[in-house]
């Protein structure tokens, strides 16, 4: 981009979810250890419910008895 | 993790046998090279869910994808396939709306009840494999998710042409992951056949369609319809959303069946890659690409609305066709001649 200075990386923001953030990144957690992804964006938890931190694995969903005649069913992942 | 991965791209897959006149007659015109010749009241009669309809469909779509061996390519754009095709989509399109006359037409409402996590599981088919499943029934599983994993994300690429901006840049980044963000190995449909192989099946391309009842044949159908009309991409962006959506929950809960069963490494490593991507593949499809399409295009509201409980709609059949076997002690595949079933 000859006219733009360079890409700043981008992270998006939203109430009661994750960070999505650009990747490539590194997470250094707590503990001095490093999580790596080279996705090209990457959903950081923010809830701490999540079983792959520092990655969210949708953890963070409000839990909700469904009406009786409907139970959202996978839908067979793409 | 990385057991050699099974090639997918093998020869074309063999025709199968009908499964009523619509059905038939379609085989025997790929099979000869001359038009389809079916009565014509045989196409008004055939249910639109049953077997012989969504055979039928199914299979003249495959002419996009792979075709089948001993089938000129050139059938794929053969006016008379077409036509039948055509005939065969509507009443495919009109059996959904007609089913789906309540359901919600604006994308909150639709989506809402996928943005949270059930209580009560006792519907779900992952959930059924994850506590209870047993080896016999991951391998039925998966024979019959093969017939859309073996070809994962290939029917959502042809929206791309279709879309601009913020939609179409969202949407070619997730496609991207799907088809293993430049390497080979990576390829969903690749890591799907690693999870086959793990689980002692046929990984070629189409070798389980002949057990595929039409419960299943119509959730991949919906996708092929989606993808194959320009007319219907709020549908196929609305389907996409869903399916991104309500994945990895039930990825973990599938890793989980997969470890507990013994499956293997690979079988594993496909629905916990499936948790970490899906995660994030939720956040660009409803910000971007739903989010850009109703932008750009807001008169397709009802259509996103209408991709996502169509698909609602057929995974819910599945899953109670699924558990209502499975809960029998009964193969969920189709019975064929000679030939037993996986789980026997
Ligand atoms: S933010 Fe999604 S699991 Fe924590
Ligand atoms: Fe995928
Ligand atoms: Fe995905």
């Amino acid at each position: 981009m000859p006219n733009e200075p360079a890409a700043s990386r981008r992270v998006s923001l939203e109430r009661g979810g994750p960070v999505v953030v650009e990747g490539p990144v590194e997470v250094v957690l707590e503990d001095g250890t490093v999580a790596r992804s080279d996705r090209f964006a990457v959903a950081l938890c923010t809830c701490r419910r999540s079983r792959t931190y520092p990655w969210c694995d949708t953890s963070h969903r409000r839990r909700e008895r469904a009406p009786a005649d409907h139970t959202p069913e996978e839908a067979g992942r793409p | 993790m990385n057991a050699p991965a099974p090639a997918t791209t093998a020869p074309a897959p063999a025709l199968v046998e009908g499964r009523g006149d619509v059905s038939a007659a379609v085989v025997d015109a790929l099979r000869t090279g001359r038009p389809p010749v079916h009565d014509p009241a045989a196409l008004l009669r055939a249910d639109p869910w049953g077997e012989d309809l969504q055979l039928a469909l199914h299979l003249l779509y495959e002419l996009h994808y792979r075709g089948f061996a001993g089938v000129d390519d050139d059938r794929e754009w053969d006016p008379d396939l077409l036509r039948l095709r055509r005939a065969l989509e509507t009443r495919f399109l009109h059996a959904l709306r007609v089913d789906l006359r309540h359901a919600p037409r604006s994308v909150e409402e639709a989506f809402a009840p996928l943005l949270v996590e059930p209580v009560d599981l006792s519907g779900s088919v992952s959930r059924h494999l994850e506590t209870d499943g047993e080896l016999w029934q991951l391998r039925e599983y998966a024979a019959l998710r093969s017939l859309y994993h073996l070809k994962e994300a290939d029917p959502h690429l042809w929206v791309v042409p279709r879309l601009t901006g913020r939609a179409k840049a969202g949407m070619v980044a997730v496609e991207y992951d799907e088809f293993g963000a430049g390497r080979a190995e990576r390829i969903h449909a690749r890591l799907f056949a690693g999870l086959m192989a793990d689980l002692d099946l046929d990984t070629s391309y189409g070798a389980h369609l002949d057990r595929a009842p039409a419960v299943l044949l119509a959730t991949v159908n919906l996708m092929s319809l989606f993808g194959l009309h320009r007319a219907l991409r709020g549908a196929l962006v609305g389907h996409f959303a869903c399916v991104e959506i309500t994945s990895s929950p039930g990825s973990r809960r599938l890793a989980a069946a997969m470890r507990r069963c013994g499956a293997g490494p690979a079988a594993e490593h496909f629905y916990a890659e499936h948790v970490e991507a899906d995660a994030v593949h939720e956040q660009v499809v409803r910000r971007e690409v739903v989010g850009g399409l109703l932008a750009d295009e807001p008169e397709l509201e009802p259509d996103v609305a209408f991709g996502c409980a169509a698909t609602v709609l057929l995974e819910d059949r599945l899953g109670a066709h699924l558990l209502t076997a499975w809960r029998e002690g009964r193969s969920a595949l189709r019975a064929t001649d000679g030939v037993t079933p996986a789980g026997s």
